[in-house]
């Protein structure tokens, strides 16, 4: 609808040499929201469970993709197909196709959404360096065509678990920066209260946030399981490091997935080193997308946002379609070092993090194609770029000042649905309740 | 007749159930169940009763069982609800801890706790602690099952206790059943649970019956979890054990109780949390207390009793110190003699309860 609008108001605007149509187009422009808003309808809670009603209560935000509308509106291209990246496979016959159509909407959405992560990253690398967030720290900047293309591809009803590296999932998967930090900083107004910390936040159908290398991929190939045992169509998008592809319990998750035909995409984003050690001194085959050997496998460029959809559209397909699982590796870099306690130049050179920066970064890469487009001005990645500085700062400054959690909740939400129990303190007399919610 | 097999089947156990059942004429509709059965029905109407509950684990499906726990429910409920998986620990605990994450109530079946040593970060990393991790808004609703403890000959690798070990986990409910009533209940109660519960079975008392009155058979029949049962009233010495070793302890009861000394056996039931309220207002009444377990002594069930008795209420009225039976703090042998010396006996019951009673 969006696009005929802009067609029209084109070819009038041409024939006029006005712009006159501008404001009753803008107006429209905010109700009938084009398709760069992904569906973001609050899950359905799965059976049984009584979190219902706390989904009203979250600190979940939706991040409907807001227009910008600028003077020259009129003028940008409303959709470009682009050529990318062809994938390599693995006991496929054809992968993914190596075009991706990509509109005004959806790229100002990723743009947005990458935008989003890379800032608020940032934000928590400052905040570790004042020692206000502290222990673990894994930052995801680099990376963020990753998230951003998994979710683009997947509806907001499907699965998905991740390792550590978590913050850029959290967000995608509908957590608000501002509780995503105040969940570093370790206060009440943190996604987990403050008891779970960097690598354990949760959200509808996102399962975290893991901590223990590798234990995710059987859990998400779980979850999938959950999926097939209801019938309801869902999948599960499971992640690893190419750290985590040595795991054992990978190779046992994915004998099950095939075996039960899961619909389970197991994804490897590999970011060349696990910890300090690059793949080349970690796997005797660091063809990643081949390692599910039985299991089909495609390896895609992950720097590039058009890649990581139309690759993840792909493998949804496949799995809802009842194959089974699927293999996605995600080539991707991350510009930080492991995690805040490693500088990240000790075992690879910092000329080669600033090659990736100056030529694979994937929000650079998005921008310029649009510009170069003309699907957006740059004034209007100026705008969103300002908005998202200030959501962030604000979101910053929430997690600075909130309170930390209040000491009668040490003990609480040990079991869930279970009546009151005495804890023992630190000491016999230090007598501690633990209520549990329900 | 089902008596007579069940004897047949588990020789002497039978004969001391049989015995200390008193086998006299009850209520009509009382029966007597064997262990192995009262959890096959107990998981035959979950299954039936809630679609989100699957067994899964080696074996489970077309085998009935390792230890036939599972007899007839593959043909009953099909493959969807009763999965038999590969020899993969790791990898299907994480998988049913996962589908419980997303809604499902999984009872997974270890062939032995042995194994789930294999498995053990995903029970405690990815389960138990998760409700915390995320300020309740993950539950984990799981049961972890399995035979627990020594078995007969199996040596060393199959016969480690893990009461102690889980037991120290907050997020964990740890529940050993003794007799068939509590296997049932306490078998319902844990897939009912909304938290992981470890599950601990004992496969010397799978076979053996015990009398189950009409109540106790009923569909909705359910022993609360954190929650232990006085089998025998006493006044001179409180006996606490758990699984397998209650048995013992009543034996050494009758046997004592020709002597005058009146013992009152606690089951536990649950490890954790324990009810240390029913364990105190007996030591309060008895001033002595033995504790007794199948478990290597150190850092285990008993030696977690005798902490929380000296900082309660009841040390006051402790007339000696507690003492611990348990396993011999070795490795289980093989050899008949050196096995049957490695756990605790009645004689060591008898002799330890001599001893804290200065008799």
């Amino acid at each position: 609808m969006r696009n005929m609008l802009s067609l029209i108001s084109n070819a009038l605007c041409r024939i006029t040499g006005r712009n006159v149509l501008l404001i009753d187009l803008s107006e429209l422009a905010s109700v009938s929201s084009g398709e760069a808003q992904i569906q973001r309808l609050p899950p359905e809670p799965p059976p049984g469970s009584d979190r219902a009603a706390e989904l009203d209560s979250e600190p979940v935000e939706n991040t409907t993709a807001q227009v910008v509308v600028s003077r020259s509106f009129a003028n940008f291209t409303p959709e470009v197909t682009f050529s990318i990246k062809k994938c390599d496979v693995h006991g496929l016959e054809a992968g993914p196709p190596d075009s991706a159509v990509l509109t005004r909407d959806q790229g100002l959405g990723f743009y947005r959404s990458m935008q989003t992560i890379r800032r608020m990253e940032l934000k928590a690398d400052q905040l570790y360096k004042q020692k206000i967030i502290r222990g673990f720290c894994h930052l995801y900047d680099g990376q963020e065509a990753c998230a951003t293309g998994i979710e683009a591809a997947i509806e907001r009803t499907d699965h998905l678990i991740t390792a550590y590296r978590a913050h850029g999932f959290t967000y995608t998967r509908g957590v608000s920066p501002r509780a995503i930090l105040a969940e570093l900083t370790g206060r009440k107004g943190g996604v987990a209260r403050g008891k779970g910390g960097s690598m354990h936040m949760y959200a509808p159908h996102f399962y975290g946030g893991n901590g223990i290398v590798g234990a995710q991929v059987p859990l998400g190939a779980g979850v999938a399981l959950a999926c097939q045992y209801q019938g309801n169509n869902q999948i599960c998008v499971s992640l690893y490091g190419d750290g985590a592809a040595n795991q054992g319990q990978l190779f046992e998750a994915f004998n099950m997935a095939a075996l039960w035909k899961l619909p389970c995409i197991f994804v490897c984003e590999n970011n060349r080193y696990g910890m300090g050690t690059s793949v080349e001194r970690a796997a005797a085959s660091a063809e990643y997308y081949k390692r599910g050997d039985y299991i089909p496998g495609l390896r895609v460029d992950g720097m590039d946002v058009l890649c990581v959809r139309e690759a993840t559209k792909f493998a949804a397909d496949h799995c809802r379609s009842g194959k089974g699982p699927i293999l996605m590796e995600l080539q991707t870099y991350r510009y930080h070092g492991h995690s805040m306690s490693d500088p990240g130049v000790s075992y690879r050179t910092r000329e080669e993090i600033q090659e990736v920066r100056a030529k694979n970064d994937p929000i650079s890469m998005l921008k310029e194609r649009m510009l170069h487009n003309n699907m957006a001005s740059a004034e209007e990645f100026k705008n969103i770029d300002l908005e998202i500085r200030k959501e962030v700062d604000e979101a910053a400054h929430f997690a600075t000042s909130d309170p930390e959690p209040p000491l009668d909740d040490l003990c609480n939400c040990i079991y869930h649905n279970s009546p009151p129990l005495q804890v023992r303190g630190t000491h016999p007399w230090a007598k501690l309740v633990s209520v549990s919610n329900s | 007749m089902a008596s007579l097999r069940c004897f047949l089947r588990s020789g002497k156990n039978a004969v001391a159930a049989l015995q200390r059942s008193g086998f006299h004429s009850s209520a009509p509709a009382a029966v007597q169940v064997t262990v192995r059965d009262a959890l096959n029905q107990a998981m035959d109407e979950e299954l039936e009763r809630d679609e989100r509950v699957f067994l899964l684990g080696e074996e489970v499906a077309q085998y009935d069982g390792a230890y036939k726990v599972s007899r007839g429910l593959w043909k009953k409920y099909g493959d969807q609800r009763i999965i038999d998986t590969p020899i993969s620990e790791m990898g299907f605990t994480g998988i049913a801890v996962g589908a419980a994450m997303a809604g499902l109530r999984p009872i997974l079946e270890f062939m032995t706790f042995n194994f789930s040593m294999q498995a053990i970060d995903q029970v405690i990393n990815s389960a138990a602690k998760t409700c915390y991790m995320s300020a309740g808004r993950q539950s984990v609703p799981i049961v972890f099952r399995g035979p627990n403890g020594s078995s007969a000959g199996v040596a060393a690798q199959h016969s480690q206790c893990f009461a102690a070990w889980y037991a120290h986990c907050p997020g964990l409910k740890v529940v050993s059943p003794y007799s068939s009533e509590d296997a049932r209940g306490l078998l319902k109660a844990a897939i009912r649970d909304d938290n992981p519960v470890v599950f601990l079975e004992n496969e010397l008392l799978y076979g053996v019956p015990f009398e189950m009155s009409e109540e106790t058979q009923s569909k909705d029949f359910v022993v609360p979890i954190g929650k232990a049962k006085i089998e025998r009233q006493g006044t001179h010495v409180t006996l606490v054990s758990h699984s397998r070793c209650v048995g013992h302890c009543l034996d050494a009861a009758a046997v004592l109780a020709k002597e005058g000394i009146e013992c009152e056996v606690i089951n536990m039931r649950t490890i954790r949390p324990m009810d240390t309220d029913t364990i105190e207002a007996s030591v309060m009444k008895t001033n002595h207390l033995v504790t007794v377990e199948g478990g290597w002594p150190q850092f285990g069930v008993g030696a977690e009793i005798c902490a929380q008795i000296m900082e309660g209420a009841a040390f006051n009225y402790l007339d000696a110190p507690v003492t611990r039976v348990t396993g011999v703090d070795i490795p289980m042998p093989y050899a008949k003699i050196l096995e049957d010396n490695s756990m605790p006996q009645i004689k060591d019951i008898i002799f330890s309860i001599k001893k804290t009673l200065n008799v």
